[in-house]
């Protein structure tokens, strides 16, 4: 589904090298080098971003990589803002590059959209992979809040906004 | 288990996350706001949604096949060490309301972002937050070649309740969107007080 379909944002948000932007989907040599700018953000596609380029992307690739399943079979609710920490000293073992990329991506807490976007896999995907890392004891979670946070975070929160 | 090293982290190292969803409709300016505020140029992650996923959601006009895929665009604000800020740009098409539920699924609060020159596209997003119990503000964003339209007269189109600030704003400059975010968390610490007489 092309989002991009109806209307161009008016205004493309940031400025993108096209070679950037265009790289294929091979080669993870680093986990960041693709920063989720190939898809059409949700008021067109991003600057930069060559025609062809903009499809959702490979649908059946992604569940090849889950083996077929599109959600997690275990473990807890993984929201978009859980984040995800890879646990210490477990950077060596054999997985595969999906796995691979997602625990390197987490040495520094990162979120799972931000996990989605950053390795151009679909959030579907990354839920299924992260709960066998999870399962592995590969990564750690902290739930996102299910309801409205306390008075104190929500201070932080104003304070962290004037500060910018 | 591993030993210390520059890479270890505490066991409580890891940061609170919160969200504030940015709605309005197509082309209302959601990403550029985002944009405008956050320390990372916006990401896009994609959701990709097979039919059965789609409930009872109006399905009219979407071409015959079993999968689409919703594009979310989001920033980030690192507050501090313990708290990351996340802002979620709404899916532009009605279609994708299923994704909203899980947006507005323990978020802080939101922004409707009103297009003046199409004040009915943020209807939808009035109605969602206020259903769903999500405190909200509403964004008017300034277009070259809109009219412009006094707070009242946008209150009174959209019909929200006077509680509801209303906020003039340009989001494509910083400081009005931190403007809008302000005045977003003050409206929630003020909701969540203990009664205030008076």
């Amino acid at each position: 589904m092309n989002t991009s379909g109806e209307q161009r944002g008016a205004r493309p948000s940031g400025s993108v090298a096209a070679d950037e932007a265009a790289q294929p989907l091979s080669g993870r040599r680093s986990p960041t080098w693709h920063r989720g700018r190939g898809h059409p953000t949700s008021e067109g596609p991003s600057s930069g971003v060559a025609l062809g380029d903009t499809s959702a992307g490979p649908l059946v690739r992604p569940y090849t990589m889950t083996g077929g399943r599109t959600r997690p079979s275990k473990g807890p609710r993984l929201d978009l803002v859980t984040i995800v920490v890879a646990a210490a000293g477990d950077e060596e073992r054999e997985r595969e590059p999906e796995q691979q990329a997602i625990v390197r991506l987490c040495r520094r807490p990162i979120s799972v959209a931000e996990i989605s976007a950053r390795l151009d896999i679909p959030l579907t995907v990354v839920r299924v992979l992260l709960g066998d890392l999870l399962a592995e004891g590969d990564v750690r979670t902290r739930a996102a809040m299910t309801q409205l946070p306390e008075k104190k975070v929500l201070q932080a929160v104003l304070d962290g906004i004037r500060r910018l | 288990m591993a030993s210390a090293d520059s890479e270890t982290r505490p066991q409580e190292a890891i940061p609170h996350a919160v969200k504030i969803i940015v709605a309005g409709g197509f082309g209302a300016g959601k990403t550029t706001l985002v944009g405008s505020v956050s320390e990372i140029t916006p990401l896009s992650t994609e959701e990709v949604m097979t039919e059965a996923s789609y409930g009872v959601d109006d399905l009219g006009g979407v071409e015959d096949k079993n999968t689409t895929t919703v594009a979310l665009d989001f920033g980030r604000i690192t507050i501090n060490p313990d708290i990351v800020l996340y802002l979620f740009g709404t899916p532009g098409q009605d279609r994708f309301w299923f994704m909203w539920n899980e947006l507005a699924e323990g978020a802080l609060g939101a922004v409707v972002l009103a297009d003046t020159r199409r004040l009915d596209t943020c209807f939808h997003a009035v109605d969602f937050f206020e259903r769903r119990g999500v405190p909200f503000v509403v964004a008017v964003n300034r277009f070259e070649g809109s009219t412009a339209y006094r707070r009242e007269e946008v209150r009174e189109a959209l019909d929200v309740p006077s509680e509801v600030p209303i906020i003039m704003a340009d989001a494509r400059e910083r400081e009005s969107c931190k403007e809008v975010l302000v005045e977003l968390v003050t409206h929630v610490i003020r909701g969540r007080s203990p009664v205030m007489s008076g």
